[in-house]
């Protein structure tokens, strides 16, 4: 029933940015086509009466008490970064025209 | 010794018949032995295991009193994050990656003494019904070689069937602990949500997600089960309350007065003939120890894949933008010209692998804007009318039961490119993480038609753990007087190197 673009999908892998290639992006089309047909069937029952739940729980604003306790040093919270410098993450240019 | 069970296994320990040292080394011998077959394994901690193993031999040597899994080694899924060991969540994305922190849960083995052999094969981002999406090559079901041993946590479920650990971590979002321990003839549970903390579990689908125990028998799991669960303030969705009593429930044997009921919708047209009859005469079992039988209907449950590949894929496709090349894992196409954004782009297209870009595309176009209420929106409202069917099944029963899978394990390569058949392997576990109740799978037997394992899966009610582990205990009980001997004794010898 639902029909979805090679255009759309190409939007969605920029908006997840993705790179994707001509050929991922036909295939995950076709596929995706296939997979919101299926999942569509929701709406079936899914009506203007029934709430929605987000979450198994209802809980809403759990804090901790703010004090405070041990924390990663800053050479553990770095030692997964692909790159750094002077105890901060190095990254490549965000700002402006890199090209 | 390898062939028991960890309760066997920790009683050995306490009578200082075997050391730690001793147990973890014949259990790294084993994976040496049939690893390179089974593929359950995607890091060894050879070194780390038997330190651990020796540290529990210290204590125990000076008298101090021990947990009572103390000593018994555990195979750790890759999704949770341990100190300075190795975690992929079997993505290329988090190649080399060693968290600096431990996870709730392995901070909880730790302190027990349960001592961490490695980590384990698992679908990327525990997104996946086989192994075969882990970027790290697919794991083996020990029963056929040529088989999946279920997903996402299936190097877990194979490693217990294979003997190389006696208990294992594994993490449920959809049946990622049910499925694989029903393919492999072994026991997994999913606790309620919000009964393990889920601190320092790669998040899949947050309100989904949920860490369990997986073993051989249902004592054992219970007994990993009180060792991991519980309040913990670093999870906020985690429950405070006294942890339900399970390892006394497994332990009782008895379900007479209990009503247990059928679920109406999870049987008949797409189950395999064996699977349904190993079930009805495990369920003959129940009615022989005393239990009532009742069929339940929970009309809502077949719109409750639809919606589960609306919200998994919503949250994960929120949960895996954190894996942006800045701070940790990969970086792929920073020669110092590209900017942040087009790094970003090239890292994710490499690091992440067809599954995974499928789910994280499918959750983006279900939460854009146009489409929200459509998909995702009535996806929530499915959920609700879900809820609303187990509140009503638990009120006319005190657990639930049905098969785990439709199917026993299939052939690996078999589904791979088909993702709704893959899909429809979860049919009857995704309902119970929908609502956030509790759902155990222990083995029923092999399956006539194929000799391949069949899972009984029983669901109980938020925080009524202990009730699917004193029904599962009973009927285990009643089906090992019948077999004469564990499910696993008959599974195929494994080639030793």
């Amino acid at each position: 029933m639902t029909a979805i673009s090679r255009d759309e999908v190409a939007h969605l892998a920029m908006l997840a940015r993705i790179e994707m290639t001509d050929s991922e992006l036909d295939h995950l089309a076709s596929e995706m086509d296939v997979i919101l047909g299926a999942v569509a069937r929701v709406q079936e029952v899914a009506g203007q009466d029934v709430p929605p739940t987000s979450h198994p729980l209802a809980l809403s604003n759990v804090f901790r008490d703010d004090v405070v306790i041990p924390s990663l040093t800053p050479e553990e919270a770095l030692s997964g970064a692909p790159a750094k410098a002077d105890q901060r993450f190095k990254v490549p240019q965000i700002l402006g025209d890199a090209e | 010794m390898i062939r028991n069970s960890a309760s066997v296994m920790a009683e050995a320990l306490a009578k200082k018949e075997i050391t730690s040292v001793e147990l973890t080394q014949l259990h790294l011998d084993r994976i040496d032995a049939v690893d390179s077959h089974v593929h359950a394994f995607l890091h060894v901690d050879r070194e780390g295991a038997l330190s651990q193993a020796a540290a529990v031999d210290a204590k125990r040597a000076a008298g101090e009193k021990l947990s009572p899994l103390a000593g018994v080694p555990l195979a750790l899924k890759d999704v949770m994050t341990q100190k300075g060991i190795p975690t992929t969540a079997g993505s290329k994305i988090l190649e080399g990656w060693r968290p600096p922190y431990d996870s709730t849960v392995v901070s909880r083995l730790k302190a027990n003494g349960i001592v961490i052999l490695g980590k384990t094969n698992m679908d990327e981002f525990a997104m996946g019904s086989s192994t075969e999406n882990s970027a790290y090559g697919t794991t083996h079901n020990p029963w056929d070689l040529d088989r999946i041993p279920g997903g996402s946590g299936g190097g877990s479920a194979a490693s217990l069937a294979a003997f190389e650990a006696p208990l294992a971590i594994g993490t449920d979002t959809g049946g990622s602990i049910r499925q694989p321990a029903a393919v492999t003839g072994t026991v997994g549970v999913k606790p309620t949500y919000g009964g393990v903390s889920r601190y320092g579990l790669i998040a899949f689908s947050s309100s989904l997600d949920q860490a369990g125990p997986c073993a051989r028998t249902v004592l054992d799991a219970a007994l990993l089960h009180e060792a991991i669960a519980g309040y913990d303030k670093k999870d906020s969705t985690s429950i405070n309350a006294p942890v339900p009593a399970v390892v006394a429930a497994a332990k009782k044997l008895d379900v007479k007065g209990l009503k247990i009921g059928v679920v109406k919708e999870l049987s008949g047209d797409g189950y395999q003939a064996g699977v349904r009859s190993r079930f009805d005469e495990a369920l003959q079992e129940l009615v022989a120890a005393g239990a009532e039988i009742v069929e339940v209907s929970c009309p809502n449950f077949e719109y409750a894949l639809a919606a589960y590949y609306l919200i998994a894929p919503s949250e994960a496709s929120s949960n895996l933008a954190r894996f942006d090349s800045m701070r940790y894992g990969i970086r792929v196409g920073d020669d110092g010209n590209a900017g942040a954004e087009e790094v970003m782009k090239m890292t994710r297209e490499v690091g992440f692998g067809k599954e995974v870009k499928r789910r994280i595309i499918l959750g983006t176009y279900a939460l854009s804007s146009g489409y929200y209420d459509a998909y995702y929106g009535s996806a929530q409202k499915v959920r609700t009318l879900i809820v609303q069917d187990f509140a009503k099944a638990f009120a006319q029963a005190d657990v639930l039961v049905s098969p785990t899978c439709p199917t026993t394990a299939f052939k690996i390569g078999e589904k791979s490119d088909d993702p709704l058949a893959m899909y429809l392997n979860d049919i009857a576990t995704i309902p119970v993480n929908m609502a956030g109740v509790g759902g155990m799978s222990l083995p029923a037997g092999l399956s006539p038609d194929d000799g391949l394992p069949v899972g009984f899966q029983i669901m109980s009610a938020a925080m009524k753990d202990d009730l699917m582990y004193q029904v599962g205990g009973t009927l285990e009980a009643a089906l090992l007087s019948k077999w004469g001997a564990p499910i696993l004794s008959q599974a195929p010898a494994l080639a030793t190197k």
